[in-house]
């Protein structure tokens, strides 16, 4: 695997506040690079380098090779950019939208009509081929705008939050769409949705205060959670309160907490980091004679992880 | 070139899949036909030119052509295009100079839609037709000028109002630049000083080409303005594209 974007030491301010510093990090063909971070961490910003649009005070980036610095255009050309706002001419047509941007890149003719007839088809837009830009809905918007990005089909493409506005059954798509294009291109996308880093993200990469913090798949993420491989379980016959004590009592078990699932008390019970967790449960429980109605291990939750790494002290 | 000329009929036709362009050269022809014909009574006149006819040009430009420049750039800002456009394979200075154009093609179309006035004098008289073709070019250059004057405007900011104000501002300074007002302001400084604020005003370099007579170094000039302050406007986006 090549990689296809490299970042090195790179950095960038707005007066006093530093968005991105000294940021490295690459991506490889194949890949699907989630990148997370709270609102303002530098995601956007860092996007920005990487396109060309915005220079970094130090350090640089590059793009199938090509420096943004140096060869800005070179980059231009091999990448695809949706940016956050999805933006594009109001008065515009999808059509014609699509159209402008191709001949931009350098298409016409036979060669621009079927990239346009692509996109269209990928990204579901034929219903609104024909309508103005300024006229669409959130969802179609940021469509039309990920078609735009799309058109030449790019080896590398930056998608800053794709998903963002959309119901659940144009996110489902589009994300279908991310993974379906994944195999032969690098692909970077931003996102506050962890689910999304489940679904379609090889790796993970969280960056806070514009700094890298984590960098992994998101199972390993996962695995840093406290309640990774804990055991959720409810009882039939015996009090939570009697339960658990004796159940964080276990060799495997760190300790064990009251909770609740949909509002039926349950035990948490964390482990030691040791398998077989679960088995030494249900067997206790057979033992005393308590009737398991529900067992659930937990993965870990993304979430959980992200507060963790990125809380900031007195905020 | 060819990206400049697929960003320059972008832009044309979104003046005129708005109404601003209908309504522009309706302003346009109207206020012209205003002026010549019932404030410099260009029938009682009884001269076979259009120097009464291009007299009126640079006011009208000075409200006109801000209204067509003000949205260029600040359009692009406040919708974020600017971060779609300069992130596809478009040069700063292309952009800036497709925009220009596009500009300038829709005051040029307003202006050879004024050809009335042309016929209307060819019929009554006898005129001097260098003369008429002088004058509209001069015309066309000025345009350029204050057009150029306010994409560089409306690189500055997200507003459009702004932008407008802003550029009929400068203008009317460059306009009149020769006027005693102006050059009292500068009298505490050099000579060459005053020379040279008096020698860009638009007013003074047009006077001599609106009755007909061609010197290259007022050609020149306004051509100068064109170039510098799209220039300006390239270092502004250059600087602030993201801003």
């Amino acid at each position: 695997m090549s990689v296809m974007v490299e970042t090195l030491n790179l950095t960038k301010s707005f007066g006093p506040i530093t968005a991105v510093d000294q940021l490295s990090f690459s991506v490889k063909r194949g890949e699907v690079l989630g990148f997370l971070g709270p609102n303002g961490a530098g995601k956007s910003t860092t996007m920005r380098i990487i396109t060309a649009f915005m220079a970094p005070d130090s350090g640089t980036a590059t793009v199938c090779g090509h420096d943004v610095l140096k060869n800005p255009m070179a980059v231009r050309q091999t990448l695809g950019y949706l940016p956050e706002t999805a933006p594009a001419y109001g008065e515009m047509s999808v059509e014609g939208f699509l159209s402008f941007v191709g001949a931009i890149r350098g298409m016409d003719g036979a060669e621009l009509t079927n990239a346009i007839d692509r996109v269209v088809e990928l990204c579901r837009l034929s219903s609104v081929r024909g309508q103005s830009f300024e006229t669409l809905s959130k969802g179609f918007k940021r469509r039309t705008c990920l078609a735009q990005a799309l058109i030449h089909d790019p080896p590398v493409l930056i998608l800053d939050e794709p998903t963002d506005g959309l119901d659940p059954n144009q996110k489902h798509e589009v994300r279908r769409l991310i993974a379906d294009m994944a195999s032969d291109k690098c692909i970077i996308l931003s996102t506050h949705i962890l689910e999304e880093v489940d679904a379609v993200c090889s790796r993970a990469i969280i960056i806070d205060n514009g700094k890298l913090i984590s960098d992994c798949t998101p199972e390993e993420l996962r695995s840093q959670s406290v309640r990774h491989g804990a055991v959720t379980v409810a009882f039939e016959g015996v009090e939570v309160s009697v339960a658990a004590p004796t159940l964080g009592a276990l060799a495997l078990a760190e300790k064990a907490k009251v909770t609740e699932v949909d509002g039926a008390p349950a035990v948490i019970v964390y482990p030691t980091g040791e398998k077989g967790l679960a088995a030494g449960i249900t067997e206790l429980a057979m033992d005393k004679g308590w009737k398991i109605t529900e067992l659930h291990v937990e993965r870990g939750q993304l979430d959980e992880v992200f507060r963790t790494l990125t809380a900031r002290g007195g905020e | 070139m060819q990206r400049i000329l697929t960003i320059a009929g972008r832009e044309l036709r979104g003046y005129f899949t708005t109404p601003l362009a209908y309504i522009f050269i309706a302003a346009f022809l109207m206020l012209s036909g205003f002026f010549t014909f019932k404030i410099s009574m260009f029938f009682e006149a009884g001269q076979a030119d259009l120097s009464e006819f291009f007299v009126w040009h640079p006011w009208l430009y000075l409200f006109l052509a801000p209204a067509i420049s003000m949205r260029l750039w600040a359009e692009e800002r406040r919708s974020g295009t600017i971060e779609l456009l300069f992130t596809l394979p478009v040069g700063v200075g292309e952009a800036v100079i497709a925009k220009f154009l596009a500009g300038w093609a829709l005051l040029g179309a307003s202006l050879v839609l004024t050809f009335p006035m042309v016929i209307t004098v060819s019929i009554l008289g006898d005129p001097d037709m260098g003369q008429i073709a002088t004058g509209y070019l001069g015309s066309l250059l000025m345009a350029g000028g204050y057009l150029a004057i306010g994409c560089c405007m409306s690189a500055l900011t997200k507003n459009q109002v702004i932008s407008f104000v802003l550029t009929a501002m400068v203008c009317f300074l460059f306009m009149l630049s020769d006027m005693p007002v102006i050059l009292d302001f500068m009298e505490a400084g050099p000579r060459w000083f005053t020379d040279a604020v008096a020698s860009v005003s638009f007013l003074a370099n047009f006077d001599s080409i609106r009755r007909g007579v061609v010197e290259i170094k007022n050609l020149v000039f306004f051509l100068s303005v064109i170039i510098v302050w799209l220039y300006a406007c390239t270092v502004i986006l250059d600087a602030r594209k993201s801003a």
